[in-house]
């Protein structure tokens, strides 16, 4: 972003947690994930692994399975080798009430927010409230009223349905009910696609705020290299059925071809240098 | 209230996570210490027991957040409801032992207090007369709605004469392709059904009948009752159910995927390639079909009058030829290409104003279908009335 290093909200009073401290908890961890669609290859014995209070950009070429190892951690898609803890709970051995309990400790914002099309945008917040929580009507509305206002919609965005919000209400619509059970673990799956650079970069802005306020862990598929730059703490890049994790510095030290080219083409240098 | 209680609390995260208040009074203050983990799980608990606070006579209030190991937007959002309501009441309240970690939401939840109130975000309930003005609204827009059919009638009509004018650019083969999924592949299932109801209708015809010693003139009353009305009717509820509905679908799918748009970009007349295709095919196919629906309902009952009252099917055809007059024939297979019209109108009218939603798809695919069927319902009430004063 445009931020000089000295006033970038990263190196603010709150660090994340870095990956090199040795205390370090792991969130989410993949071992030996093995994918096939088919006779395609999509992941050959991946490993993983997300720390907490660090936030992950997963980012790899079109159709390499981004979405899907998103997709596979949260559980929608079954993997057929290999085990995924989340949070030290592996889903393929949970029983439904621990199922539930583990899916209201994280969000998911979906690509274009995935809001429910026939509630309004206030019932689509309010609904994980609802389903999980014991709380009194007006306490629910307070607190779907305090995530509508955390990401930034108005009050009156509440009444209307998803279909009259633009894009970027709907992520932002989305990324309230994702965080509306205080979860400690969000997944964002391309969050600034189909926006303008100034809204991308305010959604990118209001990702790292709330990740900071709510000290979340947050694992974001993007493509969008000034997010990457401007608010992730890690990259893993997904090449050759495996992720090549680590610090942008040193995912740009790799030789892997395509890695090279991605980070070091003309998009690739301008986003570093505006962060410069 | 067990989180009033007096217990320790102990920092812990995630399902096990306990959050607790504890209030003392120190000389006139009201001293309330949060401990504990004030999560979204305990937000419950902890909202009745906040309820509970007895905060009278206290003139100044302190909130001590010492013990608190966990703070996320639910229980910032309990401390500054707390907050602000305990002050409303008179009182003077500040914070204390607030760890650098909450201090940036706590600071991020007070501007909340400037927001209105979020409405209410589900219906309001049900008040005496909204049925009644749901069946306003309702009829209101099904005249709107035939009004705009005409309109759209018109247009259809404006460009099939300009398409006869270049004959060299009507596109026969989606005709063709139409013609054999709107009529040819409706047939199976039409002339079934057409059987059926002739099965029932020469047997419940015959039941009235053999009273009088009349069972010959069930063949009449198939003859009239099939060929004026059920025929016809069978077929064009069964192609505004599958074609109909299928047009809708195809051209609403199209307008989602901003096809129809780029069909305008690039100079093709989408009236012109989508719907005339589908409406010339409807009109050719529909009395096809009714006339092998005719056709099928005629032996359902034959076959019945053959086995239940003993009419032998020469007997029945002399029967049927006796009684009728070419006109019956006609007037059912005449009303085919109306409703053909109306159906296939319908179809792709409501495919044109899908909107980019793909549940607006689904939306308008239904309310084709119910259109179609009433509309022609409704046309072949005025057709019958049209004969009797035409007394044909």
């Amino acid at each position: 972003m445009l931020s000089s290093p000295s006033s970038s909200p990263i190196s603010a009073s709150e660090p994340p947690a870095r990956p090199e401290a040795p205390d370090r908890e792991a969130v989410i961890r993949v071992r030996g994930l093995d994918m096939r669609f088919g006779s395609r290859t999509i992941f050959d014995k991946l490993d993983l692994d997300v720390w907490r209070g660090e936030v992950l950009g997963i980012v790899g070429a079109s159709g390499a399975g981004k979405s899907v190892l998103m997709r596979t951690i949260v559980g929608l898609n079954v993997p057929e080798a290999g085990r995924i803890e989340i949070f030290g709970q592996d889903r393929a051995r949970l029983g439904d009430r621990a199922l539930r309990g583990l899916d209201a400790r994280y969000g998911v914002l979906f690509q274009d927010g995935a809001l429910f099309s026939s509630l309004n945008v206030g019932q689509n917040v309010m609904l994980p409230l609802n389903e999980h929580r014991d709380l009194p009507l007006d306490l629910r509305c307070e607190m779907t009223r305090i995530k509508l206002m955390m990401v930034g919609l108005p009050i009156d965005a509440a009444l209307k349905t998803p279909s009259e919000l633009s894009g970027g209400m709907r992520k932002r619509a989305g990324l309230a009910r994702a965080l509306a059970l205080d979860p400690e673990l969000l997944f964002l799956d391309e969050p600034t696609a189909g926006l303008d650079p100034i809204s991308a970069a305010e959604f990118d802005t209001l990702i790292g705020d709330l990740q900071r306020s709510l000290r979340l862990t947050v694992v974001m598929v993007t493509h969008d290299l000034d997010s990457l730059v401007a608010i992730c703490d890690r990259i893993a890049v997904l090449v050759d059925h495996r992720l090549v994790t680590g610090t942008l510095d040193e995912v740009m030290a790799n030789p892997h071809p395509w890695i090279q080219s991605y980070f070091r083409g003309p998009r690739g240098r301008a986003a570093h240098a505006a962060a410069d | 209230m067990t989180s009033l209680a007096e217990t320790a609390a102990k920092p812990s995260d995630g399902a096990a996570a306990s959050g607790e208040v504890r209030t003392r009074r120190e000389d006139g203050r009201l001293v309330i210490v949060a401990s504990g983990a004030w999560v979204n799980e305990r937000a419950g608990a902890l909202d009745r027991a906040l309820r509970k606070i007895e905060a009278r006579g206290a003139r100044s209030i302190v909130f001590d957040l010492g013990e608190l190991t966990q703070l996320d937007t639910a229980g910032a959002w309990l401390l500054t409801r707390t907050r602000h309501f305990l002050s409303a009441g008179g009182a003077t309240v500040e914070l204390v032992n607030v760890g650098d970690a909450f201090a940036p939401l706590l600071g991020h939840l007070a501007r909340s207090d400037a927001l209105p109130a979020l409405p209410s975000v589900n219906p309001p309930p049900y008040r005496f007369g909204d049925y009644t003005a749901r069946i306003g609204r309702i009829s209101l827009r099904l005249l709107a709605v035939a009004g705009r059919l005409v309109g759209f009638l018109g247009l259809v009509c404006v460009v099939a004469l300009r398409a006869l004018g270049r004959p060299g650019r009507f596109r026969f083969a989606p005709l063709v392709v139409h013609m054999e999924r709107a009529g040819l592949d409706a047939l199976p299932i039409v002339g079934m059904l057409a059987f059926l109801i002739g099965v029932v209708f020469a047997f419940q015809g015959a039941d009235q009948l053999s009273r009088f010693g009349a069972e010959i003139y069930t063949v009449n009353l198939l003859g009239i009752g099939v060929l004026r009305e059920l025929g016809v009717l069978i077929a064009a509820i069964i192609v505004a159910g599958r074609s109909g509905s299928a047009f809708t679908a195809q051209i609403g799918t199209m307008q989602v995927n901003e096809e129809i748009d780029a069909m305008t970009v690039i100079g093709l007349d989408p009236i012109e390639l989508l719907v005339l295709p589908r409406v010339l095919a409807m009109l050719i196919t529909l009395p096809l079909v009714v006339f092998f629906a005719n056709a099928m309902a005629l032996l359902g009952g034959a076959l019945m009058c053959w086995s239940y009252l003993g009419i032998s099917i020469p007997t029945f055809l002399r029967q049927l030829h006796s009684g009728l007059y070419a006109w019956t024939f006609w007037i059912g297979v005449l009303k085919a290409p109306f409703f053909a019209g109306i159906i296939a109108l319908t179809g792709c009218y409501e495919g044109l104003r899908v909107t980019r939603s793909a549940e607006s798809v689904g939306q308008l695919t239904t309310r084709s279908v119910v259109e179609s069927i009433f509309l022609v319902i409704l046309a072949d009430a005025l057709f019958t009335i049209l004969f009797t004063y035409l007394r044909v």
